[in-house]
């Protein structure tokens, strides 16, 4: 059983610089580059474990017959970690190096100087923003607005719980609609092996993640949504999860996020500090492993390419067209309306 | 906004007490009560392990993942339109419910929008859905009670809508239907009246329907004052749709979060019941279904001319963001976060299906319970097991 415990001996691997990592690692010829920071997170060439990926990912992905060859492909997966460790070590080195909270500008041009004033006119979520920024002070670290439809706000992870009371206590929104994590890490793995269109990434660019609305710094962002029901108006909650995966469990705040915290640990590896049962809830209780995660391999992907990609290769008499195509549209669009 | 009665706060209090007294007034032996994967009264493989005292039950949990497909992995490995034949099978009995929000979502981000035809034409078939879903939860609502009855005449009358699906989309349970930018296709030829016909045998079955259940001693025995969620309770849990409605919250996305179908054209109403227990579930969810036959009517004699489909790329490439969209499907509250990196497929989407909240209020209603009610109680809360376990 894998337990929260358990879990905890395997992060400070994470944090760990290169240097002092590498005597943990497997011994492999290319001692240049840090050994997989997720390792203990992948299946170790164990059988059983393997076979619960198998079932976890393959038999319910596309049923189509190919799991004897998907048995074959485990072997690989299970001894071969080296396409783990480049992408996810350099995304902690981007992070630990350039990319800290408070000195990292949101955004390559020039924005306003104060991330968490986004440049908008809508009153109502202008309204809700200012009353999180009163409670909270540096709490919040960065917001957008797209006016007429939704709020991001990003908090700092020691602020977490207190933004869920906030927004339950002070703005109304007593209504929990989900809580979940992004991976921001481009994934190694591309759309397919063979695909054309989306080739594998190469690891010296994958530092390149990018974070979403209202900014970020780490690799995982945690996020939930919360509503009040009686305006209609809900907004969107987003929290940075520091190099120790740790946040402050919500539950208190909001009850049902037992088991959004729940399935957000058992697939993307976030700890929720004050959790009662942080158990599997999806998969088996021997899994090991965040199958959430962009580096956690698709396999049945990776075994048997998605026939379907054929849809979407250009024709050979209409590749330019299309692009003609697509920049009209939107454009014909706001004209009409 | 939360309209707690009287009856309510003895009802929880009492529930309160008696979960107090469990294995204090005399010292009993537990014994653990495993319902399923496989069991006529989960309809769906979802496990429910109940620790019990004597008829008590003292604590409830649910297990699932057995059906867990990991929707949300494999929709990053496809592209946008490859996605709905996938989020289909996420509800299955409501299924072109499930692709709207979605297309929703990728529009929003595309900064295109369906012409008004097709808006109005989604409106119907999600209406369309609504009913043929919500009926079976009428047949079944009995069945599992021990009426047996109206669950026949439910799969009975549930044909009529489904055959009106299928005429428009070629499929009955899987529409695969909707696309970025519209429809795939417009009406066939006399569809409408032939709706509407259906839509008279809709309504006749719910007057049926009440008729055997609804006055039912033996029914209302069963669930009235059983399973009472007071509204800030299952606000908390995050349920949505008729569950929180029974609660009496007035909250319906339909009306109250205009996502550019055709709702607000219309007039109708939003039904609620004050008492939240398993009898005001029932009865909402009674009452909408015959909404929606009158929406679907209404709808139908708007219905404007024009083009179904907008002009969209051949090649769907969606611009960098992020956006969430959610509808009021026949569960409750459908939504989908969006993350595009302006490739041809999402980035993360991170499906927010309404019975996995739903259901998660499970171990907070069923302690204290008796064994019958456990039944009644899921019965009522209504899921679809690929929606709790995507």
């Amino acid at each position: 059983m894998s337990s929260p415990e358990d879990d905890a001996a395997d992060t400070p691997a994470e944090g760990l610089p290169a240097e002092t990592a590498a005597t943990t690692g497997d011994v492999t010829s290319e001692m240049d580059q840090p050994p997989p920071a997720s390792l203990s997170d992948q299946p170790t060439a164990d059988e059983e474990v393997t076979g619960d990926q198998v079932e976890a990912t393959v038999e319910a992905a596309e049923a189509e017959g190919h799991a004897d060859m998907t048995a074959a492909g485990v072997g690989d997966e299970g001894v071969d970690p080296e396409p783990e460790g480049p992408p996810v070590a350099e995304a902690v080195v981007a992070a630990e190096a350039g990319l800290e909270p408070d000195t990292a500008p949101e955004q390559p041009e020039p924005e306003p100087a104060d991330p968490t004033s986004p440049d908008s006119s809508d009153e109502l979520r202008l309204g809700l923003l200012e009353v999180l920024k009163a409670e909270l002070g540096d709490g919040v670290v960065g917001a957008h607005i797209i006016d007429g439809d939704d709020l991001w706000v990003r908090f700092t992870p020691e602020a977490w719980r207190e933004a869920g009371q906030i927004a339950k206590g002070k703005l109304g929104c007593t209504y929990f609609c989900f809580l979940s994590t992004i991976d921001w890490l481009p994934s190694p793995w591309g759309r397919s092996e063979d695909s054309p269109l989306d080739v594998p990434r190469d690891p010296a660019t994958i530092a390149d993640a990018t974070p979403g609305y209202a900014g970020g710094w780490s690799r995982f962002q945690v996020f939930a949504r919360v509503q009040d029901p009686t305006r209609g108006l809900g907004f969107t909650l987003k929290v940075d999860v520091p190099m120790s995966m740790e946040l402050p469990t919500w539950i208190p705040v909001y009850a049902g996020a037992d088991w959004h915290e729940r399935e957000a640990w058992e697939m993307y590896g976030v700890r929720f500090v004050g959790h009662p049962n942080l158990v599997h809830l999806y998969l088996p209780t021997e899994f090991e492993g965040h199958p959430g995660r962009k580096d956690f391999p698709l396999l049945a992907r990776q075994v048997k390419p998605w026939p379907g990609i054929v849809d979407v290769e250009p024709m050979p008499d209409e590749a330019d067209d299309s692009g003609e195509d697509g920049a009209e549209a939107p454009a014909a669009e706001a004209s009409r309306a | 906004m939360t309209a707690v009665t009287d009856s309510q706060k003895l009802a929880y209090i009492a529930g309160q007490a008696a979960d107090a007294r469990v294995n204090v007034e005399i010292e009993t032996e537990g014994m653990t009560l495993n319902m399923g994967p496989q069991h006529p009264a989960t309809h769906g493989t979802l496990r429910i392990v109940a620790k019990l005292d004597g008829e008590q039950v003292v604590s409830c949990d649910p297990v699932m993942g057995y059906m867990h497909r990991g929707y949300e992995k494999l929709v990053e490995v496809r592209t946008y339109p490859q996605v709905t034949t996938l989020v289909n099978r996420i509800d299955w009995l409501g299924s072109f419910a499930n692709e709207v929000p979605f297309i929703l979502a990728a529009e929003k981000l595309m900064e295109i929008e369906a012409p008004p035809r097709a808006q109005w034409i989604r409106t119907v078939l999600f209406e369309l859905s609504r009913i043929a879903n919500i009926t079976l939860f009428l047949g079944d609502m009995g069945v599992q009670i021990g009426a047996l009855t109206p669950v026949f005449y439910a799969f009975r009358d549930r044909e009529f809508v489904l055959n009106q699906i299928e005429a428009v989309t070629g499929g009955r349970f899987h529409p695969n239907f909707d696309r970025i930018g519209g429809l795939r296709d417009d009406l066939p030829k006399g569809w409408i009246a032939d709706t509407k016909a259906a839509m008279d045998k809709v309504r006749d079955f719910c007057d049926e329907l009440e008729t055997l259940l609804s006055g039912n001693e033996i029914f209302t025995a069963r669930t009235r004052g059983v399973g009472i969620i007071p509204g800030d309770v299952g606000l908390s849990y995050g349920l949505s749709g008729a569950n929180i409605r029974a609660s009496g919250v007035d909250w319906d996305l339909r009306r109250d979060q205009p996502v550019g179908l055709a709702w607000n054209e219309v007039d109708w109403k939003v039904w609620t019941h004050p008492d939240g227990d398993s009898f005001a579930r029932y009865w909402v969810r009674l009452q909408e279904t015959r909404e929606a036959a009158d929406i679907v009517d209404k709808l139908l004699d708007g219905l404007p001319a024009g083009p179904v489909m907008a002009k969209v790329p051949r090649i769907i490439k969606v611009p960098a963001g992020e956006a969430w969209v959610s509808t009021e499907n026949p569960l409750g509250e459908m939504g989908y976060y969006v993350v595009s990196k302006g490739d041809l497929g999402p980035f993360r989407v991170k499906i927010k299906s309404p019975s996995f909240n739903n259901i998660s209020i499970i171990p907070w209603v069923m302690r204290g319970v008796y064994v019958p009610d456990v039944i009644t109680i899921l019965a009522s809360l209504y899921f679809i097991l690929g929606d709790i376990d995507r």
